[in-house]
């Protein structure tokens, strides 16, 4: 029988690994993400968790290391965070382009600088490119279910990418919540072993990893890439399928809560969604036709989900906690590039929110609401809005 | 006429066809440091192929791993250019869990271990990972065009060391890497050299052999980045060992202070006390060295800098607990 | 004369070769580079004079390639089809059995 243990996201994402079964762990303590790593070294001194636990000198060395143990054809896990990831980001592109099913835990935190150790999306948001497949976890139960979910759908044969699975620094690496972790057999018979027919290090059959792609090459290369995470759209819809069979809880690649009649959606994801989706019933109180979408996986980015959502409703407001300079929130420009095409579509807007860990309250959902409202009024001014911006201090 | 066995074995790793130079140092450190490799796992597991091989980027990377082509007859992974010490801990880790027998080998340049690689190198070692990093030392960035190193002479040209009106060249002593990485008191920590196959082939398996970590930084000289004639490159590594200029040696533990100093040859008159070395005379001047590449040509215009040169190779001896005398 | 053991690698190779695109680039033919006659890039090549040769086999040790193999009486043979005539073999022979001559093809 699972059992409910009271516990933080970080050991959540922890007790995933240790369920996991990976072979290799190679971490590196780093704000908010370090009780995971802490919590998987309680896991193999007390003999709970049969991994070699590598205690690397950085980042950098802790993805090498998990791509050269991937490479030699064992299950990995890691986990890190915000500057971390920043420090593996050479290497993240590597292990995607060697096929290399890695899988990782992000306390989503925010960039330097100013340094800061709370919570935002730029950190995973700014690797969107790399190869890696992305979940976001809204609550410490999914961060467990996510990386469970994340091991299968990277080490399917039509996929054989790595995947992270961010879950917000402090609201949920830190913050203790009931999480039911499923009973072990369950977890094995769901993820098997992992045999992989192409990385290995086997001096019975030498191959060779990472080789010099010319020209002649290397788009190709790439494109297999491509391929993968296109084939990783129907992995995820059978692996949540399988899921909720195995465990009883059921995933979404895109989760919708109250948008049959909305005119307003407010997409947003991670911990976020689950403020949004109260701030949405007290609308719906007041007679607002307003809705909300969870986008639990980034990348591959849902396009048809969201075009499928943008048939719902006249607005699609964007709630994200990253920013790219020069041109907006990424996941802005993600549901642009899904709907520029569509014949009908509704007003798309961005709002920038919650940013390093700046709380996010109705007060700033109510904005939002009011400038969506304007736009369906009066049309579009304004694009991109920085919500709950100091302006007294600028 | 009673013939001896060829003095390695006969196997091959490093298959013909790949890139290098004609007369490419580190390809000679490759195909002998694989030989030795297997040799040693024949001895130890009676499996010469148990081993394995991290790559970091670099020359022999590159010219040997071109996709759908591969020189290497050997398990091998390349990651990045920084990183062969912490892929090769992966893979370590992972052949522990799999239960599997045999040492993994790290190859990376001077650049890549050096300079970009030290950090990576410095953790491996310290976790006490069951790898063999073996630095080939051609002494400059060879890859992208030669580059300074950190691992580069005194006095020598690179494309970032030119001599010009201000400048003689690299103006900074030679970094050991070899000293750095036995100061991590590892069972085994050697230098070789390509113009002492005997010794390196040697060397390397003792390293192979040991339980956890060593390293090996081997010098390999750059037919291109040296500027010399392609057929000299064994001769001119062995020169280093004859003038005083390569000094060979074994730390084990990191004791300092029972360093094993092997003879340079070239008629240098050794000195022991209590079977250490502590004295060499040695008879071939380091200009012999010098004058066979295009490196150092410059320098024979300022003889005041081959002195400094002199000074710095007597000062890297004192640190070994050797007293040199250089013609 | 002993056949180049290179001629089998070349025939083992050329049997599975593929320059299909696999999972990670990844290559699975080892010592697959035998295909690639580097002969050609030679200038000077070492001519042999197996009277003169000691079976010291430095020349065997030092070839960067490798592209000389031993034969049934362990005497060196060089294969042509790799070696690019860097001259090592020459410059390190030490009775002078190895000479290096200008290509004429």
């Amino acid at each position: 029988m699972p059992i409910r243990k009271v516990m933080k996201g970080n050991e959540a994402a922890a007790w995933a690994a240790k369920l996991a079964k990976p072979k290799v762990v190679a971490a590196f303590p780093i704000t908010p993400s370090t009780l995971v790593p802490e919590k998987i070294s309680e896991f193999v001194a007390d003999g709970e968790m049969d991994a070699e636990f590598i205690k690397v000198e950085s980042e950098h060395s802790a993805i090498s290391a998990c791509v050269g143990a991937s490479a030699a054809g064992v299950r990995v896990f890691t986990a890190t965070a915000s500057q971390g990831l920043a420090l593996m980001h050479e290497i993240l592109f590597i292990a995607a382009g060697m096929r290399l099913p890695i899988v990782m835990a992000i306390g989503n935190r925010s960039l330097s600088a100013p340094i800061n150790i709370w919570n935002d999306w730029q950190d995973t948001i700014s690797e969107r490119d790399t190869g890696w497949l992305q979940f976001y976890a809204e609550n410490n139960q999914e961060a467990l279910d996510l990386v469970l979910a994340a091991f299968k759908v990277a080490e399917d044969e039509r996929v054989l990418l790595p995947a992270m699975v961010g879950f917000d620094a402090f609201i949920l690496t830190h913050t203790v919540e009931p999480v039911e972790i499923p009973d072990q057999e369950v977890v094995d018979e769901f993820l098997g072993e992992y045999v992989p027919k192409h990385a290995y290090l086997d001096p019975e059959r030498p191959i060779t990893q990472g080789a010099l792609g010319f020209p002649a090459h290397y788009m190709e290369a790439r494109y297999t890439v491509w391929e993968a995470m296109e084939n990783a759209r129907e992995v995820i819809k059978e692996v949540f399928a399988e899921f909720e069979k195995k465990f009883g809880r059921k995933y979404h690649i895109i989760e919708e809560y109250r948008t049959d009649d909305a005119e307003i959606i407010l997409v947003t994801m991670g911990s976020l969604a689950g403020t949004v989706k109260e701030f949405v019933d007290k609308k719906r109180e007041e007679d607002v036709r307003i809705g909300a979408a969870k986008i639990t996986v980034y990348r591959p980015f849902p396009i048809e989900e969201i075009r499928a959502l943008a048939k719902k409703t006249k607005i699609l407001a964007i709630l994200e906690k990253d920013i790219s300079f020069g041109s907006g929130g990424a996941v802005y420009a993600d549901v642009g590039r899904a709907l520029i095409n569509e014949k009908e579509r509704p007003v798309v807007l961005d709002f920038i929110i919650g940013l390093g860990g700046r709380d996010v309250t109705f007060e700033n959902l109510e904005e939002v609401v009011d400038i969506a409202e304007k736009a369906l009024g009066e049309g579009v001014e304004e694009e991109i809005h920085w919500i709950g911006l100091r302006k007294e201090i600028l | 006429m009673a013939v001896r066995k060829p003095p390695i074995t006969t196997r091959e790793y490093w298959a013909p066809g790949h890139a290098a130079c004609a007369g490419c140092g580190p390809a000679i450190v490759m195909k002998l440091a694989t030989k030795a490799f297997s040799e040693a796992m024949e001895e130890k597991y009676g499996n010469p192929d148990a081993f394995a091989i991290a790559h970091a980027t670099g020359c022999m990377e590159v010219v040997s791993a071109v996709f759908p082509y591969t020189a290497w007859k050997a398990p091998w992974v390349h990651v990045a250019f920084e990183n062969a010490a912490a892929a090769a801990s992966g893979v370590d880790a992972a052949w522990k869990k799999l239960g599997r027998k045999g040492k993994i080998l790290a190859i990376g340049g001077d650049g890549g271990t050096a300079d970009i690689g030290m950090q990576a190198l410095s953790g491996m070692l310290e976790r006490w990972h069951n790898v063999v990093y073996l630095m080939y030392d051609n002494e400059a960035y060879m890859n992208t065009g030669i580059q300074r190193s950190s691992s580069t002479p005194y006095g020598a040209w690179t494309t970032t060391s030119p001599p010009g009106k201000y400048s003689i060249g690299e103006d900074k002593p030679k970094k050991w890497v070899a000293l750095i990485a036995a100061a991590h008191l590892v069972p085994y920590v050697a230098t070789a050299n390509i113009g002492n196959p005997y010794d390196f082939v040697r060397k390397m398996k003792k390293a192979a052999k040991v339980d956890g970590p060593a390293f090996v930084q081997v010098l390999a000289p750059c037919v291109p980045g040296w500027r010399t004639p392609p057929e000299k490159t064994v001769e001119i590594a062995r020169l280093a060992i004859e003038t005083g200029v390569w000094p060979l040696f074994e730390i084990e533990n990191g004791d300092f202070h029972n360093i094993k100093i092997q003879s340079p040859g070239g008629g240098a008159k050794v000195k022991r006390e209590g079977g250490k070395v502590v004295a060499i005379e040695f008879k071939k001047p380091i200009e012999e060295y010098l004058k066979l590449q295009g490196r150092f040509k410059h320098l024979f215009k300022k003889p005041e800098a081959i002195q400094v040169m002199k000074d710095q190779i007597k000062a890297m001896w004192k640190v070994l607990g050797v007293e040199v005398t250089l013609p | 004369m002993a056949e180049s053991p290179f001629k089998m690698e070349i025939e083992r190779v050329e049997k599975e070769y593929s320059e299909k695109m696999t999972p990670g680039a990844v290559v699975y033919i080892p010592g697959s580079s035998v295909v690639n006659k580097t002969g050609s890039w030679r200038v000077f090549m070492p001519e042999f004079s197996r009277d003169k040769c000691v079976r010291c086999y430095l020349c065997y040790i030092y070839c960067p390639e490798p592209a000389i193999y031993l034969d049934e009486e362990n005497y060196p043979v060089f294969d042509y089809d790799y070696c690019k005539g860097c001259g090592i073999c020459a410059n390190e022979c030490p009775t002078k059995a190895i000479v290096m001559v200008r290509e004429t093809k």
